[in-house]
């Protein structure tokens, strides 16, 4: 190829020598805008980053990525009620990416190829107790030991996963998923303890020589409900048939199972009765669908399952083999108010699904500790009213889900790491929310969400297989490459493109670009023709 | 058509360029060492789509003839604000002469290279559609009669913008301009007059006649390298928003172009042989008023009472053009 114009042979003198950068008003700059699914994730996860990895088909840079803010990918990339994907900004243009879907995938391939967790930091030498193995304590233990801290987690169950384990069922989370990412986090130097109850946490500190202390115990001690129940009647609660489940006795709950409550314990208990044999698995329910607290997709898979509904009823009393409802009826203020009219329904079993408590008999006799409301009161730093003892997930005031139990154990973490420093921690100042408006639309094309393979019906109502499947790498990559990008170049050119002055210098692959001064003329144009508004304007000053 | 719009291919699908493309895909104003024809340091407006257009144009032009080309430049904004003697922005070899003569210059370039039997170098002849649909047009004319191996490049900013805006034939009924005030019952440019060049170039029955915009980069730059493929006489008609002349935000220069295409009033085509073999379609079809609003050449229309006469029948144009060149027709069309 030439590469010499024809005829050039004098240079002539060349315009560069006019600066028009000097007509500048307001000159445009790079900015990282936050991704609204990064600001929504409880965890904290930069999940526009890990994106950004998956287009490209860099599965191992993604899962590092995604690794650095959650231990536990494939767990969460089934169990997540992914907040992200209800902020995703695409869901403005068409459906939202589904994030969850892929970071499943990226969670299964780590699984499958065996990636490993980046060795941790040089020792400290300085020691953590982590009380409680379930997401929140996992995650902090992660957390601390890639810091270089020695931890040790307590349990007081047989098996570690807490909820993960012993309230979410199997067909949501197969246990070979569980066991292998939590394998993992003890494969970085954490020692586990089972069936090792604390009673004593200033004591437990002390022996063991311990610097700090996690807590993270969680909350299941069922809720009951006064009910008047004849001596045969059965009765039992979920979170206590959830956990049966997992041991080798399948409990017998007979042919008509009626669940009590509207959350997604209740949810996991009808659809758990239906497999379990049961005909009819019905939730009675005080108010309506659109006050259940429940996941809408959670309240969804039930439904076709079969589960049935009994919408603003109430039990009244149980007997041998009915229980007798009454029928509620909202007030003005959406409270359930009884309406006198009574109905039998025919019953084996009922199982009670009203939520669960904090065991907080492990925090007595801790000094400067502060329980209000049935859980432990926490400070920013997540430390509670103990120097030293710090606590989260469901035992502090919040949501009660495990992604916010993982993000609890890492905020915990840092915390706690600055704290054996003798340091603090502070949040780095976020960035500014990229916002739909912020985003130039046009440059992206329609693409459908790619739905995840669902189990058939019938197996659904008679086994414990895994209901929703993951994505095949075509389609996991398919999805990624979905994302807008939101707030972060991702290197399209359009800047380098569009500037009508030449003021934009590409420098070339995961570099970026750069503004020449000497030229750009404040147009603008870059800006708005930004798909994804990574550039911002400033005054210039004159 | 040369261009096949990438499909499926979410991030960024439409952009310059794309860190997911192989670099085949990828625009020539994507590449790192692209030709820069019309360098930095010239003196066009802010968020001047002329300046914008040419580049694009060039560059791709450029690497099409493997550099090996030669431009004619009419007279008016390009010229001027690129080349204040003795210096230039051009970085390839480039010649001025007179406001109407560009498309003659290109015939005597393109002749005496044919004396001289360079076949490999090629020639464009370019200029505002001033220079192009006025008093350019008898020399260009002849240039599409005769067949004469030259790339004529119209820059429409639809108005003589070098020498402060003033009307051309251009010009679109109703816009102000420094000669069409709206004046009275008056509503800017008159309904009813002006040409439509690339129709007038299809007539001539020339190799190729395309339009484009600087809004659609892709399809620009496959365009001009579509036109490199043959010889004789072709025609490409760029559409240029001006911020000055029209009144609207520098930064909003592609977008105006974007809305000129999906409104309907600018057809984005291509014909060979005088017949229509490729069209744009709309995207996501928009009433004029988009269009117009954000130019201040059009606020007349706006003013309290606005003017829903006139809005109404440029609406009318723009559903004459979709109806005329098919521009809504659920798939990309060949004929
Ligand atoms: C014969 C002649 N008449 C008038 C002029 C003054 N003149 C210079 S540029 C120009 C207008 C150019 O308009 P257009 O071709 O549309 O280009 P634009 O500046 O809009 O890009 C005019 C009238 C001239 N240079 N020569
Ligand atoms: S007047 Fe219009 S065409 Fe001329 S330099 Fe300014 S923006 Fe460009
Ligand atoms: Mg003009």
């Amino acid at each position: 190829m030439k590469l010499k114009p024809f005829a050039i042979t004098l240079d002539p003198g060349s315009s560069l020598a006019n600066r028009t950068g000097s007509w500048r008003t307001v000159r445009p700059e790079y900015v990282d805008r936050l991704p609204p699914c990064n600001h929504a994730c409880p965890a904290g996860e930069n999940i526009q980053g890990w994106l950004f990895h998956a287009e490209s088909g860099h599965y191992e840079e993604a899962w590092r990525v995604l690794v650095r803010d959650n231990p536990l990918p494939a767990v969460m990339g089934r169990v997540c009620y992914h907040p992200c994907e209800t902020s995703c900004n695409r869901a403005q243009l068409d459906e939202s990416v589904g994030i969850n879907a892929i970071e499943r995938f990226l969670g299964d391939e780590a699984l499958r190829c065996g990636w490993k967790f980046a060795a941790p930091a040089a020792a400290t030498g300085r020691r953590v107790l982590v009380i409680g193995a379930g997401p929140s304590g996992l995650s902090a233990a992660y957390q601390l030991a890639c810091a270089g801290h020695g931890v040790t987690i307590h349990d007081a169950g047989p098996a570690p996963g807490g909820m993960m384990r012993f309230g979410i069922p199997r067909y949501r989370l197969p246990r070979e998923v569980l066991d292998a990412e939590i394998r993992r986090i003890l494969e970085l130097g954490v020692s586990l303890e089972l069936n090792s109850k604390v009673t004593n946490v200033p004591g437990a500190m002390r022996d063991g020589g311990f610097d700090a202390v996690f807590l993270a115990v969680g909350a299941h001690i069922a809720r009951r409900a006064y009910i008047p129940a004849g001596s045969a009647a059965k009765m039992l609660d979920a979170i206590s048939l959830l956990r049966s489940m997992e041991g080798g006795e399948r409990p017998l709950l007979g042919r008509r199972v009626v669940v009590y409550g509207g959350g997604n314990t209740a949810m996991d208990a009808a659809r758990t009765a239906k497999r379990l044999g049961a005909e009819e698995s019905i939730i009675v329910y005080r108010r309506t669908r659109e006050r259940m607290p429940a996941h809408e997709s959670e309240l969804e898979e039930a439904l076709q399952e079969g589960v049935l509904v009994k919408w603003l009823s109430t039990i009244r009393q149980a007997g041998e083999s009915s229980i007798t409802v009454e029928r509620m009826q909202l007030d003005a203020s959406g409270k359930p108010q009884p309406t006198g009219e009574l109905e039998t329904l025919a019953a084996d079993c009922v199982i009670l699904a009203l939520g669960q408590d904090v065991d907080l008999s492990l925090l007595d006799g801790v000094p400067g500790l502060e329980v209000k409301d049935g859980v432990v009161q926490v400070g920013a730093g997540m430390m509670t009213g103990h120097p030293g003892i710090f606590a989260g997930g469901d035992m502090v005031p919040g949501e009660r889900t495990v992604t916010v139990g993982i993000g609890h154990g890492k905020l915990a973490a840092r915390h706690i790491d600055a704290w054996l420093r003798g340091t603090t921690w502070v949040h780095p100042p976020p960035h500014e929310l990229a916002t739909y408006d912020k985003l130039n639309t046009w440059y992206y094309s329609d693409a459908p969400k790619s739905r995840q393979p669902v189990l058939d019906t019938i197996r659904r109502q008679s086994t414990f297989e895994e209901v929703v499947g993951g994505f095949d790498e075509v389609t996991a990559q398919f999805e990624a490459r979905r994302c807008l990008s939101c707030g972060n170049c991702f290197e399209c050119d359009n800047c380098y493109g569009v500037c009508p002055d030449n003021a934009v210098i590409k420098l070339g692959p995961g570099q970026r670009y750069q503004f020449n001064y000497d030229y750009c003329k404040g147009c603008g144009l870059c800006v708005a023709e930004c798909p994804c508004g990574a550039i911002r304007t400033v005054p210039e000053e004159i | 058509m040369s261009y096949q719009p990438i499909r499926f291919y979410q991030t960024g699908t439409f952009t310059v360029g794309n860190r997911l493309l192989p670099d085949e895909q990828r625009s020539v104003q994507a590449n790192m060492r692209r030709t820069n024809s019309l360098n930095s340091g010239h003196r066009a407006c802010q968020g001047c789509g002329e300046a914008l257009g040419a580049r694009y144009t060039i560059d791709a032009a450029m690497e099409a003839t493997q550099r090996q080309l030669v431009a004619a430049n009419a007279t008016g904004c390009l010229e001027v604000f690129s080349t204040p003697y003795p210096e230039t922005s051009w970085q390839i070899p480039w010649i001025h002469s007179l406001f109407g003569n560009a498309a003659a210059v290109g015939t005597g370039i393109a002749a005496a290279l044919r004396v001289k039997g360079r076949h490999d170098v090629r020639v464009i002849a370019q200029g505002g559609d001033g220079g192009t649909t006025d008093i350019g047009f008898g020399c260009l004319s002849g240039m599409f009669e005769r067949n004469d191996d030259v790339l004529y490049i119209c820059y429409d900013n639809e108005g003589y913008m070098n020498t402060g805006v003033q009307r051309s034939s251009a010009t679109p009924p109703a816009a102000r301009t420094n000669t069409t005030m709206p004046l009275g019952q008056s509503a800017g440019n008159r309904f009813g007059q002006g040409k439509y060049l690339p129709a007038i170039a299809m007539a001539h029955d020339i190799p190729y006649v395309a339009t484009a915009t600087v809004a659609e980069l892709h399809d620009l730059e496959a365009k001009v390298r579509r036109a490199m493929e043959f010889r004789g006489a072709r025609y490409i008609h760029v559409f240029v928003p001006c911020p000055l002349g029209w009144g609207h935000d520098s930064a909003a220069t592609i977008r105006i172009a974007r809305l000129a295409k999906e409104t309907g009033l600018f057809p984005v085509f291509e014909a060979e042989g005088g017949r229509v073999t490729h069209v744009s379609r709309i995207k996501r079809k928009l009433p004029v008023e988009e269009y117009l609003r954000p130019q201040q050449r059009y606020a007349h229309l706006f003013r309290d009472p606005p003017r829903r006469d006139v809005i109404e029948r440029i609406q009318q144009l723009a559903d004459r053009n979709i109806l005329r060149y098919r521009l809504t027709d659920g798939v990309e069309r060949r004929a």
